[in-house]
């Protein structure tokens, strides 16, 4: 599957996402966590042993990258990380302008794009068929963006998550391979009452 | 003195109830504002955006409000999400949210589609706000006369932010008169 870019690069599926995702992310504990669903709740659960400084939902399509907003705004010392999928994100494309428009330093994006819906079984995504979700965010506004599909812009990637001068996006290609199995509690009551709890117990 | 004493009894001569609104939020620690541009919100928004205490937040469509209160709240921050009638309709799915996650919500709700309403596209969502919200487990209030504005939010804000539920004030037509074409 191969579609050329705004600038001309060959798009390319192939990053395992079990293994860049976390060179991406560096320590989780840095950040304060949203998830989408899914294969990006399955990642994040992996990545932070499912701490308590994650939210991830099991529903509310469409809602991940606002959530984070929300937190960012509320917590302006804290670094906040949304890590999302196509799917999700194409869903509610005009948050990416909400978000551009603010542009919170605190804020950082990452899009986990494999091209697919993969909790319906794998159907082509509007991303597998040539729409490129970093220029989408460029042209909302978020000026501190990049686009990672090879090991070799990972170094870069990972500078932009933790960019401080606004808010970041990195748009992360990854294959079909799927997130690792990862039990997560589906008790979003509980998963808010914790997250909380958590972050009260330890200000910045 | 309770937050509403203090804003009912603070001026000399009494405040509009859309101006003593706004205080009301802010004595309440309301301190994030999602809307979408409305007439009849058209102080709060104002307000909201001239605070510099306040994070106002123009949202493209009123289910971005949901993911930003709760984010908002999981931040330990208060927040409203302020939209017409028209617009409960775009946040049916992500009170999704709301509901399972047991968090506390509010909106104020400008409403079309009722008491003496002349653009018949308007009623579909305006009759249908109501059974929406109260179908997505948000418990629905509404203020009928001018009296009634204040109390009422005041009601809302306890029942959203002491005891943890989600809350719409609706402002009828009868409260905020039904726009002229």
């Amino acid at each position: 599957m191969n579609h050329a870019t705004s600038n001309s690069q060959e798009i390319e599926f192939t990053l395992e996402r079990g293994v860049v995702l976390p060179r991406l992310v560096g320590d989780p504990d840095d950040f304060l966590i949203i998830a989408g669903l899914g294969g990006t709740a399955r990642d994040m659960a992996t990545i932070t042993d499912a701490g308590s400084n994650l939210f991830a939902l099991g529903g509310a399509m469409g809602g991940a990258t606002m959530m984070g907003l929300g937190l960012a705004l509320a917590q302006p010392d804290r670094q906040v990380l949304t890590v999302t999928g196509d799917g999700e994100l194409l869903m509610n494309l005009g948050a990416l302008a909400t978000i551009g428009v603010l542009n919170p330093p605190n804020y950082s994006i990452i899009c986990v794009d494999n091209g697919r819906y993969g909790e319906t079984g794998y159907q082509t995504s509007h991303t597998g068929r040539g729409v490129d979700l970093e220029t989408v965010a460029r042209g909302a506004g978020v000026t501190i963006t990049t686009t990672v599909q090879r090991e070799d812009q990972l170094d870069e990637g990972a500078k932009v998550v933790r960019s401080t001068e606004g808010t970041s996006f990195v748009l992360l290609r990854v294959s079909e391979v799927e997130s690792r199995p990862r039990k997560r509690d589906l008790d979003a009551a509980a998963c808010r009452v914790r997250f909380r709890d958590a972050l009260q117990a330890q200000p910045r | 003195m309770t937050q509403l004493d203090e804003v009912t009894t603070r001026a000399a001569r009494p405040l509009p109830w859309q101006e003593q609104s706004y205080q009301l939020l802010r004595a309440h620690d309301v301190s994030i504002f999602g809307y979408v541009p409305d007439a009849g919100h058209s102080v709060l928004i104002n307000r909201s955006i001239e605070d510099p205490a306040v994070q106002a937040v123009s949202l493209t469509t009123e289910q971005e409000g949901i993911g930003l209160l709760t984010g908002a709240h999981l931040g330990g921050k208060r927040g409203v999400l302020l939209m017409q009638s028209s617009g409960v309709g775009n946040c049916i799915n992500q009170l999704s949210l709301v509901r399972h996650g047991r968090f506390p919500f509010l909106t104020l709700v400008t409403m079309r589609g009722t008491y003496g309403e002349g653009n018949p596209w308007q009623y579909a969502m305006g009759q249908a706000v109501r059974p929406v919200l109260e179908a997505m487990g948000v418990i629905v209030l509404a203020a009928e006369k001018e009296e009634d504005a204040i109390p009422t939010i005041d009601a809302a804000l306890t029942m959203s932010f002491k005891a943890g539920n989600a809350v719409a004030v609706l402002l009828t037509q009868r409260l905020i008169g039904a726009k002229e074409f």
